[in-house]
């Protein structure tokens, strides 16, 4: 199979739906130039810098017949909406009965690792699934960040789609063609008997990593994907723990209220995955602090491949 | 058509009335925001538009959604909180929508519903039918940057959008210049460059006669317009189990609520006036919204509450 870059997996996405379906709608405050010299600058805008503005118009346009994918950019300027997303977005479906769909996708990027500082390493991911009404996206491969832009963009409701900047130039095979991964469907990314990790965007690869090197000496790790926060398959990660007995989760969110948090009360709350577990389960997450911006600060602030193993060796 | 204008007037002044009385009879929940005294707003702006165009409005907003057309018996319904309502129960007063005939939704953030107008008037643009979007806020509105930002957007893109002010001369409990310098709302609309228009709001012709130029401008692709319409909050901002007290001076209502302010009575007396409206029609006019809204009462109190079993329907779209 072919291999591409998680970017570029995302932009055959956008050109894909659009040609797909001429109500996909695209605008950000950079402007898409592909995009624009294929579809045009009616369906491909660049917006002023008002993130609570374009936010809103792609929930009216969506309100109104129309499919937008909103580029926010970081996910930090996503905070400047938060009116929009909070207010309005998680709620219009349900607080107006059901009356109409807001099929609208919010693009961001995610994440730290790259040393543009606190503002800008933001992975607040768990802040939006607490909210109920936005499903939550958060791929790690390029082959899944395809098939799930793909699927968020058909979704008939508001999707925040996260993109792992540290995964940005990261390659890996891709099918050709119309090919979607469904929301709400986790992937065990390797299988394994003793310890469940499940691992978030970036640290999926780094878990991989560690399980290959365990591997050698007879340990057996199954790494799992969630792929989406919400809706979370919580079947499967409950069913992998019950195989192995024991649960880390990795995650570079600070893990106070984090995915992780969510992820571990999902598995102990479940009475026959509870008496399951052999030891109790990890978080591997973010110190609690604003990402520094020094390489050495940054690197103690973030999750890496020592303290993964170091969990895993804590619960075995 | 005037004529039905004034009987849409009387309806919003009425359903609001009763609105009151039975919250405080603890009949309806939550809470009552009273549209009384600026009927003139909704119904001149809705009065010059299509069932296909598209408004949004405030949590002030069962005057819009009356001037849209929306069914009295489902508004009501759902402030009795019943399944019947237009929400199932699940919105109440603040977030009542009627989506099949362009009514996107009260809203409870002061000037939350601006960029959801921009997008449904950017659907209508690229739809390329014609349909406008009407966009109500208060002068509170004014305050919040998702104002200042959708006017630059709008105009930016020339949206085909009205911006509907109704400066009812008091944000929540502060009276409009005790937060701004500038009492002429409509001078926002040259710094970002389209046309703002300030119309007595309670002169529902008046109201009328701006929205259709708007309108047409909107219709003919050449933008959006602010218009901005000086009125006056008759009541109180809000009520959950009694009305709060007044504070503003006796002197100053009865400035507001004269014969010749009232944008109910000046109507009345202009249609008089042309021998187009006698007094006995106005009774009859009168009877039949108060017959009308004596069935929503009926409609709401004989639907079920919504069943807790359906709570968590509606969530996500299929």
């Amino acid at each position: 199979m072919r291999e591409i870059s998680f970017t570029q997996a995302l932009d055959e996405a956008m050109l894909e739906e659009m040609e797909r379906d001429a109500r996909v709608i695209t605008f950000a405050t950079r402007r898409a130039t592909a995009l624009e010299r294929t579809f045009g600058g009616k369906r491909v805008r660049f917006t002023p810098i008002s993130e609570a503005a374009f936010t809103g118009i792609g929930l009216g346009a969506a309100g109104s017949g129309y499919r937008p994918v909103v580029h926010w950019g970081m996910v930090t300027f996503s905070f400047v909406a938060m009116d929009q997303i909070v207010n309005q977005a998680s709620k219009i479906r349900y607080m107006f009965g059901g009356q109409a769909d807001f099929p609208v996708t919010y693009r961001c990027t995610t994440g730290g690792g790259a040393q543009i500082a606190a503002q800008h390493s933001q992975s607040p991911y768990s802040m939006f699934m607490h909210l109920a009404g936005l499903k939550i996206v958060l791929p790690a491969t390029p082959a899944d960040a395809k098939g799930l832009l793909k699927s968020s963009i058909r979704d008939n409701n508001p999707v925040i789609f996260f993109e792992c900047s540290r995964l940005a130039a990261v390659t890996g095979p891709v099918p050709d063609g119309d090919v979607t991964v469904p929301l709400g469907v986790a992937e065990v990314k390797r299988a394994g008997r003793d310890v469940t990790v499940v691992g978030l965007a970036y640290y999926v690869r780094e878990a991989l990593a560690v399980a290959e090197a365990l591997a050698r000496e007879g340990i057996s790790v199954e790494v799992i994907d969630p792929r989406t926060l919400v809706p979370l398959d919580v079947a499967a990660i409950r069913a992998s723990v019950r195989k192995t007995g024991r649960l880390v989760v990795v995650d570079e969110a600070p893990a106070t209220c984090s995915a992780a948090s969510e992820i571990i009360a999902v598995v102990t709350e479940d009475p026959e995955t509870f008496r399951a577990l052999k030891a109790p389960a990890q978080r591997v997450c973010a110190a609690p602090v604003p990402v520094p911006f020094s390489p050495p600060l940054e690197k103690a602030a973030l999750p890496d491949q020592a303290r993964i193993e170091a969990a895993i060796r804590r619960v075995l | 058509m005037s004529v039905e204008m004034l009987r849409a007037m009387i309806l919003i002044r009425e359903f609001d009335l009763l609105a009151i009385e039975l919250r405080k009879q603890k009949r309806v929940h939550g809470v009552v925001h009273p549209y009384v005294g600026e009927e003139a707003v909704a119904v001149g702006v809705c009065s010059a538009l299509r069932r296909t165009d598209r408004i949004t409005s405030t949590h002030r907003g069962h005057g819009h959604c009356i001037a849209k057309g929306a069914d009295i018996n489902r508004m009501m319904a759902e402030l009795f909180g019943r399944v019947d309502g237009y929400c199932k129960g699940k919105g109440g007063s603040m977030h009542i929508a009627d989506f099949a005939i362009g009514m996107l939704g009260a809203n409870g953030i002061v000037a939350g519903g601006l960029p959801i107008a921009c997008g449904a008037a950017l659907a209508a643009q690229l739809e390329g039918a014609g349909a406008v979007t009407a966009c109500f806020f208060g002068d509170g509105a004014t305050g919040e940057g998702e104002f200042h930002e959708s006017l630059n957007i709008a105009s930016l893109w020339k949206l085909p959008l009205i911006f509907v002010c109704e400066n009812n001369q008091y944000g929540a409990e502060n009276a409009v210049e005790s937060v701004r310098v500038v009492g002429d709302i409509a001078t926002h609309a040259a710094a970002y460059g389209l046309p703002g228009v300030t119309v007595d709001g309670n002169d529902v012709l008046a109201v009328h006669d701006a929205t259709r130029a708007a309108v047409e401008r909107a219709r003919g692709g050449d933008g959006p317009t602010l218009l901005h319409c000086r009125t006056f909050r008759w009541l109180f901002h809000a009520m959950r189990d009694a009305p709060p007290p007044e504070t503003r001076s006796a002197d100053l209502l009865a400035s507001w609520t004269a014969r010749d302010r009232d944008a109910i009575a000046r109507l009345e007396d202009h249609l008089a006036g042309q021998g187009v409206l006698t007094e006995s029609a106005l009774r009859t006019m009168r009877d039949e919204v108060k017959r009308d809204l004596d069935a929503a009462v009926a409609f709401a109190e004989a639907s079920p509450y919504p069943d807790p079993k359906d709570l968590l329907v509606d969530m996500f779209a299929p």
